[in-house]
């Protein structure tokens, strides 16, 4: 194959649905090849959910420029819905059918919450918004320790596994596909602009208002899915488990692998993940590391590794097609 | 009566101990703007202080007071000093992520130390008296009294003294303080000592108050005072005084209607209420410019 026949196959437009879906059919014969035993695929599972969670949060906290501390607080509310739909209401009913439905529900109840959070940001912002989201987990995660029906502070136990390496292989590609949708989009556009400066966004037309709660729902929504994906890989959820180290946790991996950008959020949910895992014999002092980890970033590179970049394959194809199409016959305005 | 009685002196003596914490948060966001999430951990950390001297020298409880207040005044200012003063002309949002990472690191560097809660010996002879029923102890009226003196000072020290007086030229305007000749870096070094102290001391009272010492008290007290504080209008001295006591109040009157696992939900809900309402807290001002 010469170069230039080289050069057309990659820069096929066909090229990424066949990766991926090449990616998706290898996610799902993976288990059944024995090639990689079950610590490494729950491995690949935490990488996939955490990237899901990443992202996520980089909506409202890089692209938007807002500072989110409330993620696992979303995730927290995705868990015990799906989790309730699996284990106390349709315990019976076939994991095939079951399992989307109850991410996608997992993900609007949290998508739902995001609303009243997107309304609040709507007048503050900075430190504010900040506590409100703050409060947003406090609330959440002490209403769940009040709640019998999901066990309480014990929590919620029995879960069956059904986050297989392809579902969370496919809900990853979803979140990554739909986010870089919505921020190379008119809408991005405008939520980049709230970033730099509220006011002048405002003033250019961009309806903040709308910006934001897009923003902050689809952030939340993908935190719910993400949130499910991980009670039903874990098989037990507890309120304590949603915590503000869970949400630090997250916090690392959006700074260390780059605000704003989608390549550096896998970056970040890869790095993060791969080293708690290298630091599970530290016990308890394993999570001294993340949040030191995290002052550090802020004070020698607070974009992170690759931050406000993001690599050419992951954007997408722009063409510069003309928005006006003039007309030929359209005469020339002159300037008397 | 003698019931609601007993019940507004627990509250007098939580909201106390918030005040002194919330105090502490008030300050530093008065001069930096900056909501400081490490002043939690600090407080928890002067608990731990308390415990430590103890074990090495068995001293008496105003020597104690004073040690921990000096300990915890250090480190509030090397935390000043390494965390937050490279990043005094970053983004906003960089300082609030340092300071809830600081935050985290302390707690579980203590969590690593002890990881389990530790009892509180007695630093002082509890005698309890009576009167016409309501039953009140040593140790309520020192924690009350305490509070209420180093409150004072504080009030003393802000409105009186040069230093107070820098203190809120620096809140006003930081910029144009530094180039009419006012040290801001040292007024605001002190103002990190000043609160570190008063956390300090905080984390000694409640340490004798209610006598668990654990790491996860930065959280579960500390961000409460924090509540306090943005109820009262973050800030603001006396707003934060006031939303201790507030929530102090309501705290107490929680845990007398319903079971005690409700009062994080209590408390942040009122928190959320408030700030839709009065976003600015209570005694707080809107910023004059915005962001």
């Amino acid at each position: 194959m010469n170069m230039i026949g080289m050069t057309a196959w990659t820069k096929s437009r066909y090229l990424p649905p066949v990766l991926l879906v090449a990616g998706l059919i290898v996610t799902a014969i993976l288990p059944d090849t024995g090639l990689v035993n079950d610590y490494l695929q729950f491995v690949i599972v935490s990488v996939a959910i955490n990237a899901i969670l990443c992202v996520s949060l980089n909506l409202v906290n890089g692209w938007m420029g807002e500072f989110s501390v409330g993620h696992a607080g979303f995730m927290a509310l995705g868990a015990y819905a799906s989790a309730i739909l699996t284990v106390k209401l349709f315990p019976a009913a076939p994991p095939a059918l079951l399992f989307p439905v109850a991410v996608l529900i997992g993900g609007c109840v949290a998508g739902l919450a995001g609303i009243p959070v997107g309304i609040l940001s709507f007048k503050t912002r900075g430190d504010y918004l900040a506590i409100i989201t703050l409060a947003f987990l406090m609330i959440v995660k002490s209403g769940l320790e009040n709640i019998p029906y999901t066990g309480g502070p014990r929590g919620l136990l029995g879960i069956p596994r059904l986050t297989t390496v392809a579902w969370a292989y496919f809900w990853c590609v979803v979140t990554f596909w739909v986010i870089r949708n919505l921020v190379y989009s008119k809408y991005g556009r405008g939520i980049a602009a709230i970033r730099e400066d509220e006011v002048a966004a405002e003033a250019m037309g961009v309806n903040t208002r709308t910006a934001k709660l897009v923003a902050f729902v689809t952030s939340s929504f993908f935190a719910g899915v993400a949130g499910a994906l991980f009670a039903h890989q874990l098989q037990f959820i507890n309120p304590s488990a949603f915590d503000i180290l869970k949400s630090t946790e997250i916090l690392v991996m959006v700074y260390l692998g780059g605000v704003a950008s989608l390549g550096g959020s896998l970056l970040g949910a890869g790095g993060v993940t791969i080293l708690t895992q290298c630091l599970q014999p530290l016990g308890t002092w394993r999570m001294v590391v993340l949040p030191a980890l995290l002052v550090l970033l802020m004070l020698f590179r607070p974009g992170g590794i690759m931050g406000y970049r993001d690599w050419n394959w992951l954007k997408p194809r722009i063409s510069f097609r003309p928005r006006l199409e003039v007309k030929a016959d359209a005469k020339q305005e002159t300037i008397p | 009566m003698k019931y609601l009685a007993q019940q507004a002196i627990n509250a007098l003596q939580l909201g106390s101990i918030y005040a002194l914490i919330a105090l502490g948060y008030s300050m530093v966001y008065g001069v930096l703007t900056m909501i400081n999430f490490a002043h939690g951990d600090v407080f928890m950390l002067g608990a731990f202080f308390c415990l430590l001297l103890i074990a090495i020298v068995p001293v008496p409880f105003w020597l104690a007071l004073i040690v921990v207040m000096g300990a915890t005044a250090v480190l509030g200012t090397l935390i000043e000093r390494f965390a937050y003063r490279p990043l005094r002309n970053a983004p906003r949002v960089s300082a609030i992520i340092t300071a809830l990472g600081c935050g985290l690191v302390i707690q579980n560097t203590t969590l690593g130390i002890s990881p389990y809660a530790r009892p509180m010996p007695h630093l002082l002879d509890n005698v309890t008296y009576q009167f016409s029923g309501i039953t009140i102890t040593t140790l309520q009226i020192i924690i009350i009294g305490v509070s209420v003196g180093l409150m004072i000072v504080l009030d003393f020290l802000i409105r009186k003294t040069s230093f107070g007086m820098a203190m809120r030229a620096i809140a006003s305007d930081r910029a144009t303080v530094s180039l009419l000749g006012v040290p801001a870096n040292q007024v605001i070094a002190v103002t990190f000592a000043l609160g570190a102290a008063l956390g300090g001391a905080a984390g000694l009272l409640y340490g004798m108050a209610y006598p668990v010492v654990s790491a996860a008290m930065g959280i579960t007290v500390g961000w409460k005072a924090f509540v306090a504080a943005v109820i009262g209008g973050i800030g603001n001295m006396r707003g934060a005084v006031l939303g201790a006591f507030l929530l102090g109040a309501v705290e107490v009157m929680t845990v007398a209607v319903l079971p005690s696992t409700y009062r994080d939900l209590i408390a942040y809900s009122l928190l959320l209420l408030i700030l839709i309402f009065k976003p600015h807290g209570l005694l707080g001002k809107p910023a004059l410019h915005k962001a």
